[in-house]
């Protein structure tokens, strides 16, 4: 793991000729395209474009049928899947929490997680450490969704993949988890966003790739991609 | 009472089938036929298997007879546990490997522990109840370790993308559905006597054997009907939800998936 992070050039993920689904029924077809190794990349584009697939390659919960996906250079099928996943971490669109309190779920991604560990990821989700013995069942969405992320930055990783994470969200909580993925970023942690929203993609993106159908529609940095929109 | 049962008794017993077609047709339910079906298919094949019991059981026929028959029984069981949930790769080899485990843990206890004689009359019968009741409980496992992997498979990936290897993710699930299939057998076992009078203890009674060895006949039946129910079960469970994950900790495709995949 310690040599991939020391090749900042590599990008964070290529995508080279990657298909998936059968064929026929591609949900992405032939793609190529690279993210890059910093900053807040948006992944977006129409409903069923495979924005999701395309995410959920980068940490192998899919493989491609065809081509192949690198990480910082490395073919993620050459790569163990689960160190992998600690190293890619993902919020997903829906909040999933397990039963239990949220120290519970946070034990699930670290089981040497003691309370004064959890109230730092908690407070990096920007969830106070009283949290931490609530029944995570009994959570809103945005207080959830909070603790997810709280739950995948417990297993310490360098990118974070995160696939709609707003969009069962109000404005404010929308808000509060924008904030929160500008702040990973800023601490040197990649995120890479899925949204159909172009505001959103508007606030956050520091770089953009534009799907349709299954291939790359645009891509580049923010204000290339979204100065000719 | 005697416990033989003359052309005349058996067709007076179809009185209640009557009665069932009656109701059937009265609330318009259309089961006649299925009902209608059913007797018939049961008459025909039990009086095959009774003409063939009859060859089997006669201690001059070889008790290899007996152990084909056994074979037979746990391969069509593992063919009815495969057809129940074919969504899982390769389920027919896990039916077959749960119900020849369950036959030979229940065979060793009840020979080698001289509960039964080795012998046609109870090869077969015995093969039967312990293979049939597992089998029930196999399907259960197999089905519902589908659905639940399928209805559950938000909560499951959420597990395998915090780096949780496949075991750890699937392993709430496996909990929830072995207690679903193993509970009914084990509530049985609670309620024997009470509410429920098993069938061999009742057709030893009707027979005209001894209550008490008749209960006791039923008592080692039963245990080794648990036992055997535990086995095909957890064989039946773990081996499908192997084989529901790739060797890189993915869930394959399930049929009712609601992921998103947009």
């Amino acid at each position: 793991m310690g040599d991939t992070a020391a090749v900042p050039a590599a990008p964070l993920f290529s995508f080279r000729s990657v298909s998936v689904g059968p064929s026929g029924a591609r949900r992405l077809d032939g793609l190529d395209a690279q993210l890059p190794g910093d900053g807040l990349t948006v992944i977006a584009g129409p409903s069923g474009s495979g924005k999701s697939t395309l995410l959920r390659l980068c940490n192998r919960l899919e493989v491609p049928s065809e081509g192949t996906v690198l990480h910082r250079g490395t073919d993620v099928a050459e790569r163990d899947p689960l160190e992998l996943r600690r190293e890619v971490a993902m919020v997903f669109q829906r909040p999933v929490t397990f039963a239990g309190t949220v120290l519970d779920n946070l034990r699930e991604a670290d089981p040497d997680c003691d309370e004064r560990r959890g109230a730092e990821l908690l407070e990096r989700a920007g969830l106070a450490a009283s949290f931490l013995r609530r029944d995570a069942g009994e959570l809103s969405g945005g207080e959830a969704q909070r603790a997810c992320l709280a739950r995948s930055l417990a297993t310490n990783p360098r990118v974070l993949l995160m696939d709609e994470p707003t969009s069962s969200l109000d404005a404010k909580a929308s808000a509060v988890l924008e904030g929160l993925a500008r702040q990973l970023v800023d601490d040197a942690t990649p995120v890479v966003w899925v949204t159909h929203s172009e505001e959103q993609m508007r606030r956050l993106a520091d770089h953009v790739l534009l799907l349709a159908d299954g291939r790359v529609d645009r891509s580049g940095s923010a204000a290339e991609v979204l100065g000719e929109r | 009472m005697s416990g033989d049962v003359s052309p005349l008794g058996l067709a007076a017993s179809l009185v209640l089938v009557a009665v069932s077609l009656a109701i059937s047709l009265r609330l318009k339910l259309r089961l006649e036929r299925d009902v209608v079906v059913s007797v018939v298919r049961g008459l025909v094949q039990l009086l095959i298997v009774g003409a063939a019991l009859k060859i089997i059981i006669d201690p001059k026929t070889p008790l290899v007879w007996s152990w084909l028959w056994v074979a037979g029984i746990v391969v069509f069981a593992a063919a009815t546990i495969k057809r129940r949930a074919p969504a899982v790769p390769g389920l027919f080899w896990i039916g077959l490997v749960a119900n020849a485990a369950t036959a030979v843990v229940g065979f060793a206890v009840t020979f080698g522990l001289s509960i039964f004689p080795v012998e046609g009359r109870t090869l077969v019968p015995i093969a039967g109840m312990l293979i049939g009741n597992s089998m029930k409980s196999g399907i259960v496992a197999a089905e519902r370790i589908v659905e639940a992997l399928s209805e559950q498979r938000a909560e499951v990936e959420a597990r395998l993308a915090l780096g949780r290897p496949w075991t750890a993710a699937s392993r709430p699930i496996v909990r929830s559905v072995l207690r679903a299939a193993l509970s009914p057998q084990i509530e049985n076992t609670k309620a024997l006597g009470i509410v429920f009078l098993p069938g061999a203890m009742t057709g030893l009674i009707l027979a005209g054997v001894d209550p008490i060895d008749a209960v006791l006949v039923q008592l080692a039946l039963m245990y080794l009907i648990l036992g055997g129910v535990v086995t095909t079960t957890v064989i039946t469970a773990l081996g499908a939800v192997r084989r529901l994950f790739t060797d890189d900790h993915r869930l394959v495709a399930l049929p009712r998936s609601t992921r998103d995949t947009g």
